[in-house]
């Protein structure tokens, strides 16, 4: 009896030679049969498909890399986790126990942080949309605000005058980096003086202790070179601070934004090999902050808000073939069971698929499509990958970042996310979405109750 | 249904189509069927065959031996007389 071969769809592909096409050339040359050691059908087996997979051991590698990029080159550096990078408590608390304190924007976040047992002093609280109520919340609980708009300094001022309690604040500073698309729509304007003017009438009144100058420059940021500039430009709002009212700022905050290893679409070369390291950041926040003009008794705390750098890399989506099928021009389509609803980055990457069982050398040009019913859901335009089969299972990478946040209840339910222990432990970190849990927050009027068809 | 008698079909998966210039690789189940229709078998035989020397369902290897053949008649290799 002759032993059977493993079966590959037939296939012919036509060669072309010094043909550059958008599919590019072909990326994966080995599957990725096992996370950390587990294999990615068994995983697949027991959680369910599509599923999240995080990596503890990843979190702490990248935050103990950052750490160190930025405590070799400055005597006070402080992380604070960025909760709508990805706000899944047991992602929150591996940051939490590596030292991270917690930087939130929003009244949810800022109970979510504190649910967790961060101490409101340890809380950084950003964004426009801070209530009354959260004001007050954050002020009792000694937290840092940081200041978005004159509305909410008025507002923090006159809670510090009818509450006697002196807030503790910062402002968010805008300013012109030298990058596009320059993000002023948060914060005071450094060039038109509206930081400035902001500072000033901190000062002047004393109902607020100003502690802290923060900015955020952009997001996903190549340029290194840019947070130099901004630190600079914080170093001299503090260092108009001492002289004009011999206050010394505490921290000063560089935000976030820093790229992970993703490639942005569009990109002529993968990000893995050309965006910019934690080391160079840091370089280039650090080198300006030692360099500038602003010598204070103490030198301030240097705060980082870094998200996506910490974390994306950090978590894969495993899923599974749905379908192949071609379009009217031939142009062959695969159809998977992750769609934009959970991969919501795949709007801003070309995120790197691998196949997650063996494959011979034969790559197909494809369109990846997710299941839903909407033509939106594209999760790659065009990938080279191996031929495969309805059924086969795929490992995106690098997902760590917003997509456990942005993601919808759209079309489908949201599936487990699972992390991995050190030690190699599974545990559901967030259980997949039933219908009874949306059902739960739905109420039909009495006379819309019944119905005959 | 028959491919053209003037395709070359190297037998490491290399073809060549003369009245276009163009060369294509195939990979091992796809040369498998490029021989077999250029004997001039018919789709119930060479899903048999394939059937026989790979680890593969019937109905598999039939809605893919049908996108292959879509394929090769994109790629005009597909007799006229015999489409």
């Amino acid at each position: 009896m002759t032993t059977k071969k493993r079966y590959e769809r037939p296939i012919i592909k036509r060669l072309e030679s010094n043909m550059p096409n958008k599919f590019g050339s072909r990326t994966e040359f080995q599957p990725v049969t096992q996370l950390e050691d587990i294999a990615v059908k068994e995983l697949i087996d027991a959680y369910g498909s599509p599923l999240f997979v995080i990596s503890e051991k990843k979190i702490r590698k990248n935050f103990r890399a950052a750490k160190q990029a930025f405590e070799t080159r400055y005597p006070k550096v402080q992380f604070a986790w960025s909760y709508k990078t990805n706000y899944l408590n047991a992602v929150c608390n591996v940051f939490h126990q590596e030292g991270s304190w917690a930087e939130v924007v929003s009244g949810f976040e800022y109970d979510k942080a504190l649910r967790n047992g961060v101490d409101g002093s340890k809380i950084i609280f950003n964004g426009p949309d801070k209530s009354e109520a959260d004001l007050k919340k954050a002020i009792t609980n000694n937290s840092l605000i940081h200041i978005d708009h004159l509305d909410e300094l008025y507002a923090l001022q006159e809670i510090a005058k009818s509450t006697k309690q002196r807030p503790k604040v910062a402002i968010r500073v805008n300013m012109d980096t030298g990058v596009y698309p320059m993000w002023d729509r948060f914060g005071f304007n450094f060039e038109n003086g509206q930081a400035w003017d902001a500072l000033n009438k901190i000062m002047f009144t004393g109902t607020l202790e100003l502690v802290g100058l923060h900015t955020h420059i952009g997001t996903f940021m190549l340029s290194p070179n840019a947070y130099a500039v901004a630190a600079s430009k914080l170093a001299v709002l503090a260092q108009k601070v001492q002289q004009k009212y011999g206050h010394e700022i505490r921290y000063i905050d560089l935000g976030g934004g820093f790229a992970s290893r993703n490639t942005l679409k569009g990109s002529y070369l993968p990000g893995i090999d050309t965006n910019p390291a934690i080391d160079d950041y840091a370089e280039a926040i650090t080198s300006a902050l030692i360099n500038s003009e602003y010598r204070p008794k103490t030198p301030p705390m240097l705060i980082l808000e870094t998200g996506r750098a910490l974390i994306d890399d950090a978590a894969w989506l495993l899923g599974t073939v749905i379908a192949n099928k071609r379009l009217s021009d031939g142009k062959r389509t695969t159809i998977v069971d992750f769609g934009v609803n959970i991969l919501f980055t795949s709007f801003w990457y070309d995120h790197r698929v691998s196949p997650a069982q063996p494959f011979t050398s034969y790559t197909e040009d494809t369109v990846m499509y997710g299941p839903l019913c909407m033509n939106i859901d594209v999760i790659r335009e065009n990938i080279s990958l191996p031929l495969l089969h309805k059924g086969d299972h795929l490992v995106v990478h690098t997902v760590g970042a917003y997509n456990m946040t942005q993601w919808m209840q759209f079309i489908t339910l949201r599936p487990k996310v699972v992390m991995i222990s050190p030690e190699g432990k599974i545990s559901v970190i967030r259980n997949n979405e039933k219908l009874e849990n949306l059902l739960d927050l739905e109420q039909v009027p009495p006379h819309l109750a019944n119905f005959e068809l | 249904m028959k491919i053209k008698n003037n395709i070359a079909v190297s037998e490491n998966g290399f073809v060549f189509n003369p009245a276009s210039g163009e060369s294509f690789s195939v990979n091992t189940v796809g040369l498998e069927i490029l021989n077999m229709l250029r004997k001039g078998h018919s789709a119930v035989q060479i899903i048999q065959s394939i059937n026989d020397h790979f680890h593969a369902e019937p109905t598999v290897i039939e809605r893919d031996l049908n996108d292959f053949i879509e394929t090769l008649r994109q790629y005009h290799m597909i007799d006229h007389d015999e489409d």
